[in-house]
């Protein structure tokens, strides 16, 4: 598409069972009830003109320049803030509004610097629109009097400017600030004339202000007063393409506006239905990385890890590869090979490489980094409800009465759906929080959480089982929905275990940490509030007991009756863009795509059919299996893509170990990642800016990816995947992953009613798609579980046995903190480290003074695994004896300490809880040092020859 | 094969069984997960170990899974539409 700004109607959409009519400019329009005059104009094709309604905020009716004339109505009224009604005349182009609207314009401009041809928002400012539609030819007041045209621009923020000269005061960034993100750092501050926007407190500028750099502010401004950099630098947008966010797995769409091959700024979507307008720092703002240099963009192999690289061909280094891989299944089997795919890749991508590993390797040794965190999503809600997903879409959340979130940070790790939950939390629903750390929703402003049970790492069983306890024993479950819905012999097993004194929370209240009454009042709210939904994240599903956590959080929602309906549901908020889609896409060792197990026959059949090959009945194995078998000499060879499981995966030097006992790792990725430390091939990947394909969110929500410039490195993933393929002798010849797509969709049930050209049409779709849901499936078990009956598990505490003791007599847990992702290979390449340049460790001031530290001082970090150095941040977010940390830094390794303990259904890491000591430091530990070494020879290119 | 790999699935095999102690038919279970998600190498690992160190309930379920018999996977492929439950 070429470059149009993107549609405002001036003032948001009504909901209203009733219509009205009204005539305006003698053009007939119906419209919801309460629907506003401006925007009633806009649907009927007409344009009022405005300056402070924009229509993802509420009316504000402060510019007086939309004013309009109405049959039998005094006055002029603002047509923002004015509803339509039944007969209504509205005249909105008179020569009274044209001369009221020019009397409006004069004053605004006599304040505004007449340097609209140098102005970087030149032909893509509404002021500018504004004063050539009310027909501005003259300032009658002159431009000598006071004014702000001195105001000095604030240009802290790495990625847009403030300059106060050219603001009009029409407050839109400040209610941006407040209705869509809910962070509320920006202001008016002073009065009349001395009015102005301001960040924060007095002292502070914007990137020291309370401003979470989520854009809406700049989005909101109708002048250049708020813009991105990259506007200023490059210029107007000449097209603009549709395409899904990379990070987190909110999924938000964006417009990628381009000028030729550069991207000029990343906008949020205004129908994008995950996002509805919105965006965060990390989406907005942070893609430079993609033109990074340190990408790779040639292939790269070598014989052994402690030989430099060497630059080959494509050719080459495919050739090389399949080579190498067929030696090793000629010599040590199939089974010594597999593959890693990664939730950062598309659909498409992800299908093909476990497609390469099942078809082209002949194995099952497939799995994907949601190995480490939301495996136990998909084990316990299969288990309990049938299907490996959320319940719910995120619009659901208007409709809740009682928010649980337990095990999730989602201001800091999903923030747009983070904004829309505190939206609701605003409008009145209660609010439970179940996590060791006083998390931002915990209280903000105008939130309070009315239960923050701040329980002890590692408790989440307990603590869930405590509040079963006291629904069932105080007669608080839905029996008649039990009845409909699950199978009652094994409620009525569970129910008796609940109940059992020894799960009451009087008696685990001292294992949890937590006062029994604040658990007894937090599982009385969510039973009894009305519509009541959980949401939950890796603090859930990265413990020793995650499955049970997950079954323990489906048997509470089962319980209570709070499925199958809006505003309820067990939400599983996604760590990474693409978690749901990797695992419907048969990513895990014992499943094919839609979740069917590879012993089912039948399901088998489709595959080898299509395929032309038989597939192994028995399961693969998993990453941590791999690195055992590795280890032992069993396993040879790995084909990694996307994956950094040196950096993200528990106990390094176990990874390490089984990394280099490997005869040929393949890492395929965009930039020298820890893991290419021991790899022997280098396929240079693509971004999400240089491909097509589709990516699934955690609302189960499909997208589509579009490539908004070529690939830098020459080939989308999947082409290099194929290239892999037809070098080891396989016949693939996909032209575009809308095939790959078409072939999903043949293979899996739930996909069955997808395909491009309805994704192009609909923008998105949830599955299951199929004949039974053609439209798809926004909310989930709506009149029955997808396995029949609701299945009651009983989840007994069984505590980890990671340990504090007089050694390690502190609990670590580990996060993610807003302007950071992950192993942040992508966001450290951004200006993003403003906010986030190292690891720090978060300590109790209890615990610091014990130790003699402040805040500042390096510390060592020291775990029966391993250690490790980092600063120490002293706050009472984090209770006595326990610390927190991110991962995000390689220099730091926070998973040095972490241990190999792991779920005891899907081997999902317990990141969330290690027993550790801190003590002062003055260096890095031994560790450190020998690693910094090692990933520095490791990382030797060999120079070209001189001609 | 290494005395590594075979106490980690020792430790593994106990983890499930004690996770799944207090299910009805915990032998049953232990057996089904075991099935389901254990490559064939980790069984055979573990069927030539023996039941040193073993809960008594994963003993049980890995001697009825070597003696061939094994359960159907509770988590068997299902169809999300068999019963018409999500349409939304």
């Amino acid at each position: 598409m070429g470059y149009e700004r993107q549609i405002d109607l001036g003032t948001p959409e009504v909901r209203s069972d009733s219509t009205v009519t009204c005539t305006i400019d003698g053009r007939d329009v119906t419209v919801p009830a309460g629907t506003t005059v401006m925007r009633a104009a806009a649907l009927s094709g007409g344009s009022i003109p405005k300056l402070c309604a924009t229509d993802n905020l509420k009316q504000f009716g402060s510019c007086r320049l939309c004013l309009v004339e109405i049959d039998g109505m005094r006055g002029t009224p603002a047509s923002c803030t004015t509803p339509v009604a039944q007969g209504m005349q509205v005249h909105t182009h008179t020569p009274r509004l044209e001369k009221l609207r020019r009397g409006v314009m004069e004053l605004y401009i006599s304040d505004h610097p007449l340097d609209c041809l140098t102005c970087s928002a030149n032909n893509d400012c509404e002021l500018q629109d504004q004063a050539a539609a009310v027909g501005l030819r003259d300032v009658r007041f002159g431009y000598e009097g006071d004014n702000h045209l001195g105001a000095a621009t604030d240009t802290s923020n790495p990625y847009f400017d403030f300059d106060p000269s050219k603001c009009i005061v029409c407050s839109r960034c400040v209610r941006a600030c407040d209705e869509v993100q809910g962070t509320f750092a920006l202001t008016i501050d002073g009065r009349g004339f001395a009015s102005k926007v301001s960040a924060g407190l007095g002292g502070d500028d914007y990137l020291s202000s309370e401003c979470v750099s989520c854009g809406a502010c700049v989005q909101a401004c109708p002048t250049a007063t708020l813009q991105e950099k990259t506007v200023k630098a490059i210029g107007k947008p000449e097209r603009a393409v549709v395409t899904t966010c990379a990070y987190c797995g909110v999924g938000c769409t964006f417009r990628a506006e381009m000028r030729g091959e550069q991207i000029v700024r990343m906008v949020p979507w205004k129908d994008g239905k995950a996002n509805h307008g919105h965006s965060c720092v990390k989406g907005r703002f942070a893609w430079g990385y993609a033109q990074h240099q340190e990408r790779i963009l040639s292939p790269m192999i070598r014989e052994s890890i402690d030989q430099p690289w060497r630059e080959v061909s494509w050719d080459e280094a495919l050739t090389y590869t399949a080579a190498k891989l067929n030696q090793i299944r000629d010599r040590h089997g199939r089974n010594a090979l597999g593959g890693i795919t990664s939730s950062r890749c598309t659909n498409e991508e992800t299908f093909l490489v476990q497609k390469l590993v099942r078809a082209g390797f002949g194995t099952n040794n497939v799995d994907t980094c949601a190995r480490v965190c939301h495996s136990p999503t998909g084990y316990g809600l299969k288990t309990t409800f049938g299907t490996s997903a959320g319940t719910q879409d995120f619009d659901s959340v208007e409709d809740s009465d009682v928010i649980l979130v337990i095990g999730a940070n989602p201001t800091d790790a999903h923030p747009v759906f983070g904004s829309r939950m505190k939206q609701r939390l605003r409008k009145g629903a209660k609010l439970i929080v179940i996590d060791p750390r006083k998390t931002d929703l915990v209280r903000s402003p105008h939130i309070t959480a009315d239960f923050h049970l701040p329980l002890r790492p590692g408790t989440n069983v307990a603590v869930l089982t405590a509040m079963a306890h006291v629904i069932v024993t105080e007669g608080l479950a839905n029996e008649a929905f039990i009845r409909e819905r699950c199978d009652w012999d094994e409620y009525s097993h569970w129910a008796e275990f609940v109940s059992q004194e020894r799960n009451s929370p009087e008696f685990l209240s001292p294992v949890i940490g937590v006062d029994a009454s604040a658990i007894r009042g937090a599982a009385r709210l969510y039973a009894t509030g009305g519509n009541g939904a959980i949401y939950y994240g890796l603090g859930v599903t990265e413990h020793s007991q995650g499955s049970s956590t997950v079954m323990a959080i489906a048997n509470l929602a089962m319980a209570t009756g709070n499925i199958g309906r809006r505003g309820v549901g067990v939400n599983p908020l996604r760590g990474q863009n693409n978690v749901q889609g990797a695992c419907d896409m048969g990513s895990f060792p014992h499943e094919l795509s839609g979740y069917r197990h590879v012993s089912d026959g039948a399901a088998r059949a489709l595959f080898e059919a299509e395929w032309g090959v038989k597939i192994d009945p028995e399961p693969g194995m998993r990453i941590p299996n791999m690195l055992d078998a590795a280890v032992d000499g069993a396993f040879k060879a790995i084909y990694i893509q996307g994956e950094d499981i040196l950096q993200s995966d528990p106990d390094t030097r176990h990874v390490a170990a089984g990394l280099a006992a490997m005869e040929c790792v393949i890492v395929h990725d965009l930039f020298l990642n820890e893991t290419a430390n021991y790899a022997h091939v280098f396929l240079p990947g693509s971004t999400f800016l240089e491909k097509n394909g589709t990516f699934t969110n955690a609302e189960r929500r499909i997208q589509p990816v579009r490539k908004v410039m070529e690939p830098l490195n020459g080939y989308e993933d999947w082409q290099v995947t194929q290239r892999l393929a037809q070098a080891m002798g396989l016949d693939w010849n996909y032209t575009h992953p809308s095939e790959i797509m078409d072939e999903i969709a043949r293979l899996t049930p739930t996909f069955s009613g997808v395909n491009y050209a309805r994704l192009d049409a609909e923008g998105s779709l949830q599955w299951p798609v199929n004949d039974k849901a053609p439209d798809g499936s926004p909310i989930m078990h709506i009149d029955g579980f997808v396995r029949g009956k609701g299945k009651f598990v009983v989840t007994d505490y069984v505590p980890t046995d990671e340990r504090t003791g007089p050694r390690f007599p502190l609990l670590l847990t580990t996060g993610r903190i807003l302007s950071q992702y992950n192993v942040g290979a992508q966001t450290r390449r951004t200006a993003n480290v403003a906010w986030h340049a190292e690891d720090l460790l978060e300590i109790h001031p209890t615990d610091a003074e014990n130790r003699g530290l402040k805040s500042g001082d390096w510390v060592r970090l020291a775990s029966r695994s391993g250690e490790t150095t980092l600063r120490a941040q002293v706050t009472d977010r984090v209770a006595p004896g326990v610390v927190y940390t991110t991962f995000h830094h390689p220099e730091t390794q926070a998973n040095v300490v972490t241990t190999d303990y792991s779920d005891w259904a899907t081997n999902c890491p317990e990141y969330k809880v290690t027993a550790v000591q801190v003590t002062p430091s003055n260096g890095p530990s031994e560790w450190q040092e020998d690693y910094a070494a090692q990933a520095t020879q490791s990382r030797r290119i060999v120079a070209e020859p001189a001609e | 094969m290494s005395a590594m790999t075979t106490d980690k699935l020792v430790y593994m095999a106990n983890q499930i069984a004690r996770n799944m102690a207090l299910d009805a038919d915990p032998v049953a279970v232990v057996a089904d997960h075991i099935a389901a998600f254990w490559t064939p190498r980790m069984k055979e690992l573990i069927f030539a170990h023996g039941s040193d160190g073993l809960d008594p309930i994963a003993a049980k379920a890995l001697a009825r899974l070597e003696k061939g018999r094994e359960p159907a996977p509770q988590t068997r492929a299902t169809d999300p539409h068999a019963h018409g439950a999500d349409a939304g």
